[in-house]
């Protein structure tokens, strides 16, 4: 069942690899350095995302269209989206924090095909670069990220076939680091670990990975129709040559619902880490958790028509996708009382990482509740298309994923540096967040329900001042970002030392020494089966381990 | 006890507050066709389960921060509880049954829009095309709320949409316009497609949006109640102008509907 780990004084391949930070710039093997490239080269496509954004909410706040071109606002619109997803959240929260602490947590001294993993991240930067020098060179794709044909064929097409190769790159990244995660979590595990005592952002990451695994295929497969549509005047999807466009939506969307998890999932994974480590209790309903994320998945896999409720649906389809999607929420909602649960009796400590993370409880459950809402046919068919799912969908996406993101970068960085950040600075950085945030987003639940489509450059002059609003929000979001990057760059350098263990989480990856040698552990790797056991009994034992600090410990 | 009285105080508060709100807080625009009020009832009911599950939540997010925070000097942990099989169930069995009373209850809304009609039927009858034609989606006009105001007759419209403009025709009358005329109190079935990309027909008024795709015809029906003009607004992106593919939609009494008609209707011997 389980691999045996090699012995450690073994000859690595791992000695060849360049040390120091050069490694970063490195086609490096150790699923840490990996999982830091992805962290740091994600949040640089966040910052570029994050530019694209302003020049949006610049252009929106005036209800004519001078900012920019029309045909410009398009290429930037799809341009923004595509980072943010592709190139943002779902290699952030996959593989950053996937590489980095899923050896971790299944005891495993790297990922299962590090050569794989080193690939997978490698043909990120390039797709990335192409997509965005494609605004320059061609002019960048217009027909938004969805791509929808005919749009997509007319526009023009050098800008197209360049955003398809991209995203076609970034798909096949994402699913050789699905094959990878589930093969170390069900093949590495160290000898004892039971599936049932892995910490929850394993099962996070086993249902992620099984969901791109299936659909990510789809969406590459539907992407090269289209580029044939495209370059070779084939008729797909093109109605004028007899191709249906309703095909090209069912298909994209079979990839995108699902994707939507893939942003998400992972996120749930990482707060549930978090909040018991900081609460000091352990994680609530362990067992119904882990359900929970399976049914996320199978359910995931059977909604993808409520985006298309307005365009060619039947009936019958309408009402199956209704009932399918609404069921969602089901155990979407288990997951969060079993958070606030979590919680509830505990011994919070107030500071950044929590913070985010309730954060993220509060605005996930606004869009959590505007989703159920949308899946609704009769109330979708007045809103689809409009600011209103703008606003459902950066609740998730931004208050959900991002906020994580931001959470677990509070919560691990001691890990990943050694060094504390400031707490002071990180929560002056969640109140500037959540406000700039809500302040932007709340706003365009109101603009979609009373006539602003989205996408658009210009607008009815009666929403002026909502959408300047909006922008006001936006500018204090990319103001926060300011604090935060001169918080963990200033406590690279200058942080206080954090210790191995600053937070006393039980978790393994704390059980070394931070940042970790090469190979996670100077020993053999601790065998963890209770890792949320907070306030229990045995935790002198723990402690113990924890209290040492070359972490060579061959106990249990 | 005094806890549990101030608990049951709380949620009283919330359940009344949440449906105080959801019944006294506006957020649409007027309604102006059969089916705007009957969404606006399903808007309601939805605004405040909505709100009741969202302050309820964010609120013991709140609570638990402040009241379960550490306070100096405490190192020790919290009680090592792992979970709760019944509240478990509880958390499970109510959010189902909420969603089962939604999709009931949003079921019900469709239908009485004329969501489960068929909708091919007493259209377009002026067609001779035999070819059976591929017709998807749109919604049909309420039975349910006719009242006897409401002619049986329907208006059939012919939309042809392109980047960046909708383009009117009326076969009876064999009106071309760029603007939507329709008499208050008749039902409308509109047989759209368009010449290019995907674009979408949607009156906020109406509460009515439908895809507009090109290859494949779809149908809106809708009856106009309130007289007055509306925007008609592209929903769909479908170019750089797509911000400004607007027109507006009419709503007139049936008199003036007439005079209109008879004022640009082609074939008059037809209409006298
Ligand atoms: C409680 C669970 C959820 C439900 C019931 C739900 C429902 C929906 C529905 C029905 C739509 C289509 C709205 C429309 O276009 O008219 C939608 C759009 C969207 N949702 Fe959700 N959603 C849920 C959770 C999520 C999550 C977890 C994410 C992402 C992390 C997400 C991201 C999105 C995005 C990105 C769109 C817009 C896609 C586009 O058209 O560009 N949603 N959601
Ligand atoms: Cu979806
Ligand atoms: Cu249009």
């Amino acid at each position: 069942m389980t691999i045996a780990l090699p012995p450690n004084d073994q000859e690595s391949p791992r000695e060849l690899q360049p040390k120091g930070w050069l490694r970063y710039f490195s086609f490096s093997l150790d699923h840490k350095v990996i999982g830091l490239q992805y962290l740091v080269c994600g949040f640089i496509f966040y910052l570029i995302g994050g530019a694209l954004a302003s020049a949006i909410r610049v252009e929106l706040a005036s209800p004519v269209s001078d900012f920019m071109a029309r045909d410009v606002y398009n290429q930037v619109l799809t341009l923004h989206g595509t980072i943010m997803i592709f190139l943002w959240i779902v290699p952030v929260v996959n593989g950053a924090f996937g590489n980095y602490l899923i050896p971790f947590y299944v005891g495993a001294r790297d990922m299962a095909f590090p050569r794989l993993n080193a690939v997978a991240f490698w043909l990120i930067p390039p797709a990335g670069l192409m997509l965005i020098s494609s605004y320059f060179i061609t002019g960048a794709a217009q027909s938004g990220w969805t791509a929808y044909p005919p749009l997509s064929i007319t526009t023009p097409e050098a800008g197209q076939i360049i955003w398809i190769l991209s995203v076609l790159l970034l798909g096949g990244s994402s699913i050789f680091g699905g094959i990878n995660f589930i093969a170390t979590i069900l093949k590495l595990r160290r000898p004892g670990l039971q599936l049932m005592q892995l910490p929850m952002y394993c099962w996070a990451m086993l249902g992620t990975s099984i969901l791109v695994v299936l659909s990510t295929p789809v969406l590459a497969g539907t992407l090269v129709l289209l580029s044939f549509d495209i370059v070779a005047h084939t008729g797909f999807f093109n109605p004028v040559l007899g191709g249906n466009v309703i095909v090209y939506q069912h298909l994209f969307w079979f990839y995108s619902h699902p994707a939507v998890y893939i942003m998400v999932l992972p996120a749930f994974g990482l707060v549930s880490e978090i909040l018991p480590v900081h609460s000091r209790k352990p994680l609530f309903g362990y067992a119904t958790m882990v359900y929970s994320i399976m049914a996320i998945v199978v359910l995931g896999l059977v909604v993808w028509a409520h985006h298309m409720f307005t365009s060619g649906t039947p009936p019958w389809m309408r009402l199956f996708f209704t009932i399918a999607t609404s069921f969602i929420a089901v155990p979407t909602g288990i997951k969060f009382f079993n958070w606030v649960a979590t919680l509830w009796g505990g011994r919070i400590s107030l500071n950044s990482a929590v913070l985010f993370s309730c954060g993220f409880i509060i605005n996930f459950v606004l869009g959590g509740i505007t989703g159920v809402a949308l899946a609704q046919v009769p109330f979708d068919v007045h809103v689809h298309d409009t600011y209103f799912v703008v606003a459902h969908f950066h609740y998730i996406v931004y208050g959900g994923s991002v906020f994580v993101i931001f959470s677990s970068i509070y919560h691990w960085y001691p890990k990943f540096t050694g060094r504390m950040l400031n707490e002071n600075i990180g929560r002056f950085h969640f109140l500037i967040t959540f406000i700039g945030f809500n302040l932007c987003f709340l706003p365009q639940h109101w603009l979609g329900l009373n006539g602003m489509p989205r996408r658009v450059a210009e607008y009815d002059p009666q929403f002026t001042f909502i959408n300047q609003i909006s922008s006001v929000g936006a500018l204090l979001m990319a103001l926060s970002t300011l604090p935060f990057l001169w918080n963990v760059i200033h406590s690279a350098f200058k942080g206080p030392l954090a210790g191995d263990n600053p937070w006393r989480a039980l978790t393994p990856e704390w059980l070394t020494s931070s940042p970790p040698p090469v190979e996670n552990w100077t020993g053999q790797a601790p065998l963890v089966i209770e890792p949320y056991g907070y306030g229990k009994e045995h935790k002198e034992q723990i402690n113990e381990t924890t209290a040492n600090t070359n972490s060579e410990k061959k106990n249990q | 006890m005094r806890s549990a009285i101030l608990a049951s105080l709380a949620c009283a508060s919330l359940l009344i507050g949440g449906v105080w709100i959801g019944q006294n807080v506006n957020l649409l625009p007027t309604d102006a066709s059969i089916n705007a009020p009957v969404y606006d009832e399903l808007f309601k009911v939805l605004f405040t389960i909505g709100t009741i599950l969202f302050v309820g939540m964010a609120g013991l997010v709140v609570y638990s921060l402040i009241q379960f925070r550490r306070k100096p000097g405490e190192l020790g942990d919290g009680l090592p509880i792992e979970g709760n099989l019944s509240l478990e169930i509880f958390w499970t069995a109510v959010p189902a049954i909420v969603v089962l009373f939604v999709g009931i209850y949003s079921y019900d809304i469709y239908d009485r829009m004329g969501g489960m009609q068929p909708l091919h039927h007493e259209m377009h009858r002026h067609e001779t095309s035999n070819v059976q034609e591929r017709i998807w989606g749109g919604i049909g006009s309420g039975t349910v709320e006719r009242t006897e105001e409401i002619q049986t007759d329907t208006l059939p419209i012919e939309v042809i949409a392109q980047q960046f403009a909708f383009l009117f025709h009326y076969p009876k009358g064999d009106i071309l316009s760029g603007e939507l005329h329709v008499p208050t109190n008749q039902p409308v079935s509109m047989r759209m497609e368009s010449k290019d990309v995907i674009h979408a027909f949607w009156v906020p008024e109406f509460r009515l949006k439908q895809d507009v795709i090109p290859g494949q015809p779809t149908i809106l029906n809708f009856t106009p109640t309130k007289p007055g003009r509306y925007p008609i607004i592209c929903a769909e992106l479908c170019g750089p102008y797509h911000g400004g593919m607007r027109s507006s939609v009419v709503v007139e009494s049936a008199e003036d509907y007439q005079d209109w008609f008879k004022k640009n209707s082609k074939d008059t011997i037809l209409d006298s």
